[in-house]
């Protein structure tokens, strides 16, 4: 047997098999370990300062193409762009000397009441980077990360509405997670008559749904969904989808609603994520009626 | 060992590491694009092709440890789960070492379909990793394979031309 096995002059290390199988088993407890406990998040946006630099590289000529574009534009559209601006902006105007007012209104009911106040919300702007290779994932890269202040769970939106959320933070880089991802969560109240409920992306196309919507409920096409703000992440009345299509079929006992989302979840470049996380009252200490639930909880 | 005959007529040059080091980088930034839609389903995993390329090529030099680390930064680089490139590549590389005898003695075109198959098991992988994860089969990952295998012959040949020009440039 031995004859036969041919001579190794050279010490080659372990043979391909054993190599084979180290490696494997190593990267299925990197696997394990990352889609369980999610431990690897430093080791990760340590290596992504390795590969930042190419990352950049790689957006380049998509950067170069969009300036050449910035360059050739012409002075007519320039001009079209400026007055239409300029509408816009006296319309806006109008519309936020009467919104200070309401804003005075509601802040003295508020006190009259005894309230708390609503507070004001901090922005910062960033640009999407590139968006996730895996065209079954609807995340983008944006260029804002740890060296910014880019906190997990911070709401990203654009001019019009809610589009993400903020779910993996790199040294300058940051992972939003579209609300039109699969099962992607977000708490929404009707603007028309305040009915509380919770919309669901839908994953492979960029419609969202609201489940679990009894047939009788009172839901028109056309309704707009505000964040209700009772989740303590989404700040309130910042709108996220229109609904579009119902199906209310007696053998089911929900009602199948179809919303698009208002803000452009797939088309703009620039979005602003909104630094201040609503603060939260201190949770009320546990109350003895607490330990009974606990006991019986053990029972089962 | 029997005789055999590659696949060009040339003898073997020296590959320099910097050529290795540049096509891996090279391949990276490709991957890296910004692809989307159609396009994004229909990419080549150019990072595959070239660790596939040269560890039949060169199976002593980059093999299943180098194969290994290059997956962990493709993994940071697509924000994909930790492993599963890397699980991808090793098995790939396996593949490519088992298989580099046996490629030489094929012409480009019928290299084709090896390299089909060792693809074709890279890309299971990707597929299994997200129906474990996910809970449901996606085929249509099984599309960039074959546009990964279309472009086999004209890597083949490109680095054939670069390696060439080294040797030229040398003399």
């Amino acid at each position: 047997m031995d004859n036969t096995q041919s001579f190794q002059f050279f010490n080659r290390g372990p043979s391909p098999a054993v190599r084979l199988v180290f490696f494997v088993v190593l990267s299925l407890l990197l696997l394990f370990i990352d889609a369980r406990y999610r431990y690897l998040e430093s080791t990760r946006s340590a290596l992504s300062m390795l590969v930042s630099p190419l990352q950049r590289l790689a957006t380049m000529p998509g950067v170069l193409w969009q300036q050449a574009g910035d360059f050739f534009t012409t002075q007519r559209s320039l001009v079209e762009d400026n007055k239409s601006l300029h509408q816009q902006h006296e319309r806006d105007a109008a519309q936020s000397s009467q919104l200070q007012a309401l804003q005075q209104e509601n802040q003295q009911l508020r006190n009259l009441l005894a309230l708390p106040q609503r507070g004001e919300l901090a922005m910062q702007a960033a640009e999407i980077m590139y968006a996730e290779r895996d065209i079954f994932k609807r995340k983008v890269l944006i260029d804002k990360g740890a060296d910014a202040n880019v906190r997990i769970g911070q709401v990203v939106m654009d001019d019009a509405g809610i589009v993400g959320q903020i779910t993996r933070v790199y040294p300058r880089l940051a992972e939003v997670t579209l609300i039109t991802e699969k099962d992607h969560a977000v708490p929404v109240q009707v603007l028309r008559n305040g009915l509380r409920t919770i919309l669901f992306g839908a994953g492979d196309t960029s419609q969202l749904s609201l489940r679990y919507m009894p047939v009788s409920s009172d839901i028109q096409n056309g309704d707009l969904l505000v964040t209700s703000g009772i989740d303590g992440i989404y700040p309130p009345g910042i709108p996220v989808a229109k609904v579009v299509k119902i199906e209310r079929d007696a053998a089911y006992p929900f009602a199948r609603v179809i919303c698009l989302p208002v803000a452009g979840v797939d088309k703009h470049r620039h979005l602003l994520i909104l630094s201040g996380l609503p603060r939260l009252p201190e949770r009320p200490a546990e109350e003895p009626a607490a330990a009974q639930n606990s006991k019986t909880k053990q029972k089962k | 060992m029997p005789y055999s005959v590659p696949a060009n007529p040339e003898i073997q040059r020296p590959v320099s590491n910097t050529l290795i080091v540049f096509s891996v980088l090279l391949a990276l930034l490709l991957n890296g694009l910004p692809w989307e839609g159609v396009w994004l389903m229909l990419r080549p995993d150019f990072v595959a092709l070239v660790l596939l390329y040269w560890c039949t090529h060169k199976p002593l030099r980059v093999g299943i440890g180098l194969s290994w680390a290059v997956g962990i930064l493709a993994d940071v680089a697509d924000a994909s789960l930790f492993g599963q490139h890397a699980l991808a590549y090793t098995l790939l590389a396996f593949g490519g070492v088992m298989l580099h005898h046996r490629l030489k003695m094929f012409d480009l075109r019928q290299q084709t379909t090896q390299v089909f198959g060792i693809l074709a098991l890279t890309y299971m992988v990707y597929a299994l990793v997200h129906w474990q994860v996910n809970g449901y089969m996606v085929w249509p990952y099984f599309l960039g394979c074959l546009t990964s295998t279309l472009l086999w012959v004209p890597l083949s040949i490109m680095f054939q031309a670069a390696r060439q020009m080294r040797v030229s440039r040398d003399h």
